[in-house]
């Protein structure tokens, strides 16, 4: 018996090792490296060298991070909402019997797979403030002077959010899974009772499928706070006035242009703070309306 | 009720598909223009060729002014170029604009235009030779401009590079992901271990982790075994299994019913062999699941390469897109920016639609069983 268990514990961590050395390699050293790196001055071509706690204060009266905190909460509050409503809208309605929906679906899914670079190269060419698609559009119905999309620092922020929310096919897909398992008998009970439409939504679907919901919000938040790909290749950094540096963004700034590595460990776990603190709001919030099925 | 909400819905449905798909065709529709289409104002929807007689023989050509006013067609002194005047400022060898002195000229032709009947100036597009022609004898046909692609392709420089060290980063993703993940989720759904669940959890932890959290110090470790501007950097990872796979594959060996793999140890199978030969052909369907999304992940990876690869000849597609965007003076060539990323964006729409159902699984999977 004991040298059953000794064998198969062995098994175990043979088949798992590739994993064990590589979580070694790949998580456990640098995770640990990138505390020790936040405490000091490191440019990646010499040693390190201990500064304490001076990274963290240098945070505190850098008026760049601050905005870069704010771009990314801001352009959060923006994107994140919409793309969730949206998904859940179009999920509901792609949950109706509807014809042709895997055309619709694949529809609606296909720009989440598109590379991040060549979606942004697209929308700078739909978004270009003199030549671009929609700019003429408004133009053609009349708006004298439409937004410059892409140069007024009001107006970078949306223009994201409208590319992300190209995006959202991803989450639809997760959403219409969710729709697709929720008790038929729920739904014919409530219908028998007379339950409208809009009561059905609110009192059976919603709840069955607020876990999904929960966890799209999850990755929501936590890959809206790392943000890169679009704002970095459309605005080519920072964008005018700062106005889409989100911290992704400027930790690769200081990591990568600035070689500032120290300084850029140090907020990578101040991102990984916010993240925690958001995720663990969230949890709070979800404690309300959260419904787990009993087993 | 339903009845009548049911136009509602297709009319949303077909609406938002409709501004979902208008990217794609703006992109193609752009990337098939001549350079000068793209950027005339108002857009015409499809790529148009002019043709019209020069000299006896129909030639394609650029549309340029129009002229809806009685002109000529006049040779100024000291240069070589003719220019289209208004016939009314033309008079006795000269031509007297509205302000400043006359101007010697010598008369080629008149050009009888009304606005009814307009004349326009068109530049011969080969020889870059201006003329003027009546408009009724330009005609215009939609015309698709393919060569746009192999001259994308060359404005890339390195294209075909490029495409090769994404095939090879992208196929070894999927190889190392795909094996490494299924040997190791097989350890962590088919044997019972001491440990196991406490690993597993940490394994679900990882996820959790930040990318920017782990990137200095994996770019420091990169640096120092002398992988940084090489390929291997963006694949060596890999070999060592990725967490998102591991879970997923879990979940899918353990439905295989424990029976099967009993029996086979029951025969004398070592537990390599049952993974190898009875549990992992079971699977296929979630190993083709955890290989597209590598595939995919691969290929459209930018922060990866933009990190590591410092050389040009080195980069990715993704990478190699970005710099011939940035290589771009302004925003002239946006037929052939376009036409690129249509490249770009090609085997993955591709791979989709050969792969339509797992990719819908694969999602459904992650968010479901979660």
């Amino acid at each position: 018996m004991k040298t059953g268990e000794a064998r198969r514990t062995a098994l175990g961590l043979a088949f798992t090792s590739p994993w064990i050395v590589g979580f070694a390699a790949f998580t456990l050293f640098p995770v640990c490296a990138s505390v020790y790196y936040s405490f000091c001055d490191y440019d990646v071509l010499s040693r390190p060298v201990w500064v304490g706690l001076l990274n963290y204060q240098d945070m505190v009266t850098d008026r760049v991070f601050w905005q870069s905190v704010s771009n990314t909460l801001v352009f959060n509050l923006m994107a994140l909402p919409i793309g969730l409503v949206s998904a859940l809208a179009l999920a509901l309605l792609l949950n109706e019997p509807v014809r042709l929906r895997g055309v619709f679906r694949a529809v609606y899914y296909l720009p989440s797979l598109v590379p991040a670079v060549a979606g942004a190269m697209v929308w700078l060419w739909i978004l270009n403030s003199r030549l671009g698609l929609l700019n003429q559009a408004l133009e053609a119905l009349g708006v004298s002077s439409p937004p410059q999309w892409l140069t007024d620092p009001a107006w970078t922020k949306p223009s994201l959010a409208l590319v992300s929310l190209w995006g959202c096919g991803n989450t639809v897909v997760i959403y219409l899974a969710a729709l697709q398992g929720v008790p038929r008998s729920l739904l014919e009970a409530a219908m028998i009772d007379g339950a409208s439409p809009w009561k059905r939504l609110v009192h059976v679907t919603l709840p069955a499928i607020s876990p999904v919901i929960y966890f799209n919000l999850l990755i929501g938040i936590i890959g809206g706070l790392q943000v890169f790909s679009a704002a970095f290749v459309m605005m080519g950094g920072a964008g005018p006035e700062r106005s889409v540096l989100f911290y992704a963004i400027y930790i690769y700034q200081n990591a990568f242009e600035y070689r500032h590595m120290g300084y850029a460990s140090a907020m990578a776990w101040m991102l990984c703070l916010l993240i925690m603190a958001l995720t663990w709001v969230a949890s709070r919030l979800a404690r309300g309306f959260v419904h787990y099925p009993s087993e | 009720m339903k009845a009548a909400a049911k136009p509602l819905v297709y009319l949303v449905l077909l609406t938002g598909a409709a501004l979902f798909v208008l990217p794609f065709a703006w992109m193609v529709l752009t990337a098939l223009k001549p350079v000068d289409q793209a950027l005339g104002q108002p857009h015409a929807w499809l790529p148009l060729r002019f043709e019209a007689p020069l000299g006896g023989r129909r030639v394609e050509v650029r549309t340029g002014d129009r002229v809806v006013e009685p002109s000529v067609v006049a040779l100024q002194a000291f240069s070589a170029r003719p220019v289209v005047l208004p016939a009314r400022t033309v008079w006795d060898g000269a031509w007297h604009p509205a302000t400043g002195a006359p101007l010697p000229i010598k008369v080629l032709r008149e050009i009888p235009a009304s606005p009814a009947a307009p004349w326009r100036e068109i530049l011969s597009v080969s020889g870059g030779e201006s003329d003027v022609v009546p408009e009724s004898a330009i005609d215009s046909h939609v015309s698709f401009r393919w060569e746009n692609f192999p001259r994308a392709v060359a404005s890339m420089r390195h294209f075909w590079r490029y495409l090769a060290n994404t095939l090879i980063v992208c196929v070894l993703n999927v190889i190392g992901t795909v094996l490494s993940s299924a040997v190791v989720a097989y350890g962590f759904a088919r044997i019972e271990w001491r440990g196991r669940d406490r690993l597993f959890a940490l394994l679900l932890a990882t996820m959790m982790i930040p990318f920017p959290v782990v990137m200095v110090p994996l770019y420091g470790l990169y640096r120092h075994l002398g992988m940084v501007g090489t390929l291997q950097p963006l694949w060596v990872g890999s070999f060592f299994s990725s967490a998102f796979s591991v879970f997923l594959l879990r979940q899918f060996f353990r439905t295989i019913p424990q029976e099967l793999t009993e029996a086979a140890r029951i025969d004398g199978c070592g537990e390599f062999r049952i993974f190898w030969q009875v549990v992992l052909p079971l699977c296929k369907p979630a190993l083709v699941v955890v290989g597209l999304f590598t595939f995919l992940g691969a290929w459209n990876d930018f922060l990866g390469p933009l990190i590591y690869l410092t050389d040009e000849h080195d980069f990715t597609l993704a990478l190699g897109l970005e710099a011939m965007k940035t290589s771009q003076s302004g925003a002239s060539e946006w037929p052939y920016l376009m036409a690129a990323s249509t490249l770009v964006i090609l085997p993955v729409i591709t791979l989709f639609f050969l792969a339509q159902k797992s990719f819908i699984e694969g999602i459904a999977l992650t968010g479901t069983k979660a």
